[in-house]
């Protein structure tokens, strides 16, 4: 094969390869919203999976991408989601903290009173 | 493929509707609505039609949601439970109504039928003479503001009017702007959110104007333009105080640039009036394709104008009233 | 292999619907309308490349520009609530 199918292979099965995980990754944090037990542990597994599933995602479809031109759009999406995800998901903890949701942590220790104990 | 997904799709919107239909705490209301207004965008997105998808996304996404929550600010969260009784004579004259409508339906040509009329006269016509009539690579802006320019001059006048009836509606004390040695209103004191809507804020002021003028050529064009500038504000106003944005963009400011969106519209119809021809008949300022650009360009930033000062306006009042 | 992807992306937003509507309290509804944004700024970006149309990313970028603005939107009002009661 010549150089050029050789590059072409890889990138479709980088490409591929990258979406496979994003989309797992995104399956795995909507399952573990449903299944786990109170709102920290799901803001945990929601704020993770949602940035690696986008990470994935995006930067897979950049590499299957015909031109340039659609791959830096799809950069410059992916740049803004890994900005304003983890912020929403920061905002979101801190609200829930700030109006009195407490994690529930095992019976020895106290529940933090400041954010960040 | 496409089948399970456009039925998957619409199944969810279902499932949405319904529980908006019979939750209570309006907050909650308001989040499934936004819920709504995402797969709505997707639909779009499967019918393929970007520009309906584009404009859902830029008015649902953002400037809705938070409308509505400023809205429960003023409202109370909670829905009063009504007497269990539902009105007799009020399901049925609904029913009749409905029942009415989907009797007129029947009469329509079923839904992509290729032979029915606007298949076969009105939509090639769009689509083989825009090129040479209108000159813009991109039919759906064609059409929005050169061969159907009244309506969407209807829609811009309907969007001002809109804005006419909250400040009527909710008019009384406004905000000052902020004089020396006031205390500042609250803000968010969260370090983390005024860095990235410092970042946040610049890019979408970039954004509104890439929208715009590409709107010829991608879908996109002035209403979206407006509302992610609109956006754009807001989120300024959530993050940095709204006595900043009423210091930053006076109200009254405001008000006289949406009239003059709505004037900029109708003023170019006038204009070609006076030249002699039809009204909002862009040949008047010039030959094919060459006026129609002018004319389009115009109205565009007309809409533009109307559109972004009137969802800054409405979130004005709204949070404004709410901190007496 | 794009097929299954939009699969998977549709089968998260639907199992976070779920979540939306039985979440004891509106911050697990909050969370999931967060989730259910991002998946459908990813939804749209594949669709786009599944159908061959690439103008659907400008979508995709401005809704996750504007996505943002609601979740902030309701952080503030729920905080304005706390210190209100």
């Amino acid at each position: 094969m010549s150089a050029i199918e050789i590059f072409d292979l890889a990138r479709t099965a980088l490409g591929y390869g990258l979406l496979a995980i994003g989309s797992l990754a995104a399956l795995i944090g909507a399952i573990g919203l449903l299944r786990l037990p109170e709102f920290y542990t799901r803001a945990h597994a929601a704020g993770i999976t949602d940035t690696l599933g986008a990470l994935g995602v995006l930067l897979g479809l950049a590499v299957l991408s015909p031109d340039l031109l659609t791959a830096l759009k799809l950069i410059v999406v992916l740049v803004v989601a890994l900005f304003a995800s983890p912020t929403s998901c920061h905002a979101l903890a801190r609200a829930a903290f700030r109006s009195g949701v407490r994690p529930a942590l095992d019976g020895n220790r106290p529940p933090p009173t400041v954010p960040g104990e | 493929m496409e089948d399970f997904l456009m039925i998957g799709l619409l199944l969810v919107l279902c499932a949405t509707g319904i529980a908006i239909a019979f939750m209570r705490d309006l907050l909650v209301v308001a989040m499934l609505s936004g819920i709504f207004s995402f797969v709505c965008c997707a639909v779009f997105v499967l019918f393929d039609a970007p520009d309906v998808a584009f404009t859902e996304a830029c008015v649902g996404a953002g400037v809705s949601t938070v409308l509505t929550i400023a809205a429960i600010r003023l409202t109370g969260r909670r829905e009063k439970r009504e007497g269990r009784r539902a009105s007799v004579l009020g399901l049925t004259l609904a029913c009749i109504c409905g029942l009415a409508l989907i009797y007129g339906t029947l009469e329509l040509p079923r839904f992509g039928d290729p032979r029915a009329p606007s298949q076969t006269h009105v939509a090639p016509h769009y689509i083989d003479r825009t090129a040479e009539e209108v000159g813009v690579p991109n039919i759906v802006t064609a059409v929005l503001g050169s061969y159907r320019g009244y309506d969407t001059m209807g829609e811009t006048v309907v969007v001002f009017t809109a804005a006419l009836g909250v400040l009527i509606l909710l008019g009384g004390a406004q905000s000052r702007p902020l004089r020396r040695g006031d205390a500042p209103a609250r803000k968010d004191q969260d370090v983390v959110l005024r860095g990235i809507a410092a970042l946040f804020i610049p890019m979408t002021l970039f954004l509104a104007p890439y929208v715009q003028f590409h709107g010829a050529y991608s879908p996109g064009g002035g209403f979206q333009a407006g509302a992610i500038l609109g956006g754009a504000m807001i989120l300024y106003a959530l993050v940095f105080g709204i006595d900043r944005l009423n210091q930053l963009v006076p109200e009254r400011v405001l008000r006289v640039i949406a009239a003059l969106g709505v004037l900029t519209y109708g003023g170019t119809g006038v204009v070609t009036v006076l030249l002699g021809h039809r009204f909002l008949d862009y040949d008047a300022l010039g030959a094919r394709p060459a006026g129609q650009q002018i004319g389009l360009t115009a109205i565009e930033l007309g809409v533009f104008m109307t559109v972004a000062c009137v969802m800054i306006i409405l979130y004005q009042r709204f949070a404004s009233r709410g901190d007496q | 292999m794009l097929f299954a992807a939009v699969a998977a992306l549709f089968a998260t937003l639907a199992l976070a619907l779920i979540r939306a509507v039985a979440g004891p309290t509106v911050f697990d509804r909050v969370l999931a309308l967060n989730l259910i944004g991002t998946k459908t700024i990813l939804l749209i970006a594949v669709l786009g490349f599944a159908t061959d149309r690439f103008d659907f990313i400008d979508i995709a970028l401005v809704y996750a520009v504007l996505n943002l603005i609601g979740t902030v939107a309701v952080m503030r009002y729920l905080i304005g609530e706390k210190e209100r009661a």
